[in-house]
């Protein structure tokens, strides 16, 4: 007898015992106004029609899915395909959920939205959907990453947001999601917090989810038209994990690998690194109850990896689950794997990849040689490199 | 009778409001902060609100992140803060609140915390990032161990959520006076004034009010409305930056609550 899936979130936000709502009282309100906003946003035919019509229009969408040939020749085993989230608008897949939550907010009537941002790509892409629909926009950012992502920071302003530089903690990424939330608590009536990744109280996850698992339904058909069949594996990179989540979503029912890639820093022995599963356990952190880098008192540990957008001391709640399911296998790469897969991807395709995206390419590198050619990967290849070609710059001794 | 009800009714008795004073532990270490505790209770203070330093306090504004930040780096953590109850518990009895976040409550065990805080003499225990809906590894530990569970109702909560918050508090139902974070501007009006009255036609529970209380004034308006009247950020401010005035300013919070 065949078991239905069950769909989760359950009722109060939980993958299993992951997620939750884990926030001061004063967010509850907007959590539930968001909640039910959603759902009927969801329903509305007009919202969603619109929606379509712009990630189409605007965004670019469907995104390609390409077959790379000569890094397939190059690794001489598995076909890879990428899943060219880069070339949609912005330059990274986090628009598909900005412009979706951005329009959501409008439907809310709330007059500005504001986002924290570690790599800066979330930040552009809420900015961007905030100009679009006509929304103030403030976004969050660690003072570490202002300095890693400088360019990033001035397209923000060119979209008409205020960057507000984070200087406290470790000054990245959970630093301005702190602050993003206490701007939230404070001005809860006005404001709609744009998260950007699957992370944080529920329903967020949900809904980050759903926004981008327009990736993995476009490649699915994309692969069947090309290949006649399903992938045997998928690969994407997770820090917060909604690139990840976007991609796997629609493919979670069917039998096939799917592998998540974590920062491993400068590996997990250094203890320099963002590989939670790898180096975490089970906490609650910034309203949702995930794994967690954390020292034996409970307190967040300080991260580090190469790439802002993978720096962060948690992961959201449903790669938790698909975790401990077993659904998916989580590893991790070094930042000297990403670099060299930086370069290699630039030299073999002609692809400059986002740093972040960069560690999904290095577990391809190490799996595709060891499978046979009959088999194919899908690698989501979440956002170009543009934003990082300074920062490797600098880290080679090359000033800009 | 929980100490923390029997400070409350003897309040009621000398025709005043409960003035509830909060210190985060630690900060600058742990024997300042018990010889604070003290000072506080001589000064007149009802119930005294422990801070359990965490790495990431997102219900907290600067002055409090910043005292938890010298707790922690003075190497302060949930376990020291439960034993320093236990050292504060020796030589007073006033009632003792532990405020702390989730995560620390959570890596310690949450039925191991009540058992062992409640233990060392700690009266009751408020976890600003754990609403109701999530509290069900804390409400039986804490019940069996008489351990008071303080819940918060936010101006931001609908009436029914205020209701059911108020009837799962124990000691006192903790009412954020303000929309916002711990040491934020506050104004007492009409809506403040509205949610105080609806919110003590829910329960009989005493209702105490605190977020942005920084001065004798604020707290002589606010215990005109609230049971009880919470002063956080104002009192770690003064303890840090004029040590020398702070037993001052506490006498006068006293006179005003």
């Amino acid at each position: 007898m065949e078991v239905p899936a069950i769909k989760l979130p359950d009722k109060k936000g939980y993958f299993g015992r992951f997620g939750g709502r884990f926030v001061p009282e004063t967010l509850m309100a907007a959590l539930n106004e968001l909640e039910q906003a959603y759902a009927e946003a969801s329903r509305d035919r007009e919202f969603t029609k619109n929606f379509q019509h712009l990630l189409q229009t605007y965004v670019g969408r469907p995104t390609a899915l390409y077959f790379a040939s000569q890094l397939t020749k190059h690794l001489g085993g598995a076909k890879i395909y990428l899943k060219r989230e880069d070339l949609a608008h912005t330059g990274a897949h986090k628009i598909n959920n900005a412009l979706g939550q951005a329009l959501l907010a409008k439907r809310m009537g709330k007059e500005r939205v504001i986002a924290e941002t570690g790599a800066g790509q979330h930040g552009v892409a809420t900015a961007t959907g905030a100009a679009l629909v006509g929304l103030k926009c403030e976004v969050y950012m660690g003072s570490e990453d202002v300095k890693r992502q400088a360019l990033n920071v001035f397209r923000m302003r060119l979209l008409g947001a205020k960057v507000v530089e984070v200087s406290l903690g470790s000054k990245t990424l959970k630093d301005a999601i702190n602050e993003a939330l206490r701007d939230w608590t404070t001005n809860v009536r006005s404001t709609h917090y744009v998260m950007g990744t699957v992370f944080g109280p529920h329903p967020f996850p949900m809904i980050v989810r759903d926004f981008q698992s327009v990736i993995g339904a476009e490649a699915k058909k994309q692969i069947l038209k090309a290949e006649g069949r399903l992938p045997d594996y998928l690969i994407a990179c997770v820090g917060g994990g909604s690139n990840a989540m976007g991609l796997f979503n629609e493919f979670l029912d069917d039998n096939i690998n799917i592998i998540g890639v974590e920062a491993g820093g400068s590996g997990i022995a250094s203890g320099r690194h963002a590989a939670r599963f790898a180096g975490g356990s089970i906490g609650v952190f910034q309203g949702t109850k995930s794994y967690l880098l954390q020292d034996d008192n409970g307190n967040v540990l300080g991260t580090h990896s190469v790439s802002a957008g993978l720096d962060y001391a948690s992961v959201g709640p449903e790669h938790a689950f698909l975790k401990e399911s077993e659904r998916v296998r989580y590893t991790y790469a070094t930042d000297d794997e990403a670099l060299a897969a930086f370069d290699l991807l630039a030299a073999k395709e002609g692809i400059i990849p986002a740093l972040e995206s960069s560690h999904a390419v290095a577990e391809v590198i190490k799996l595709a040689p060891t499978l046979p050619k009959d088999k194919i990967i899908i690698v989501n290849l979440s956002g170009r490199g543009d934003k990082d070609v300074q920062h490797v710059a600098r880290l080679r001794g090359e000033e800009l | 009778m929980s100490r923390i009800a029997a400070a409350f009714r003897k309040c009621r008795e000398k025709n005043r409001k409960a003035f509830i004073a909060y210190l985060m532990a630690g900060d600058p270490n742990l024997q300042e902060t018990k010889r604070r505790v003290l000072l506080l209770a001589n000064a007149g203070a009802d119930i005294i609100e422990l801070g359990v330093p965490f790495s990431d306090p997102l219900a907290d504004g600067p002055t409090i992140q910043r005292a938890a930040e010298r707790a922690l780096s003075a190497g302060v953590a949930l376990k020291d803060v439960i034993n320093l109850v236990k050292e504060i518990r020796a030589e007073t009895s006033i009632p003792l609140v532990l405020m702390t976040y989730e995560n620390p409550v959570y890596k310690y065990g949450e039925e191991k915390f009540v058992k062992d805080a409640s233990a060392a003499g700690a009266d009751g225990v408020i976890i600003p990032d754990l609403p109701p809906e999530e509290t069900a590894g804390i409400i039986k530990p804490a019940r069996a161990a008489k351990l008071d569970t303080i819940f918060l109702v936010a101006p931001t909560s609908t009436s029914n959520r205020a209701a059911k918050i108020a009837a799962a508090s124990r000691g006192f139902v903790y009412y954020v006076s303000l929309v916002g974070i711990t040491g934020s501007k506050l104004e007492i009006g009409e809506e403040l004034r509205d949610h105080i009255s609806y919110l003590k036609t829910c329960t009989a529970t005493p209702v105490a009010a605190g977020f942005g209380v920084s001065s004798p004034q604020d707290a002589k308006q606010m215990a005109q409305i609230a049971d009880g009247v919470i002063v956080g950020s104002a009192i770690v401010k003064i303890f840090n930056e004029q040590p020398d005035k702070a037993e001052d300013f506490i006498k006068q919070l006293r006179e005003a609550i």
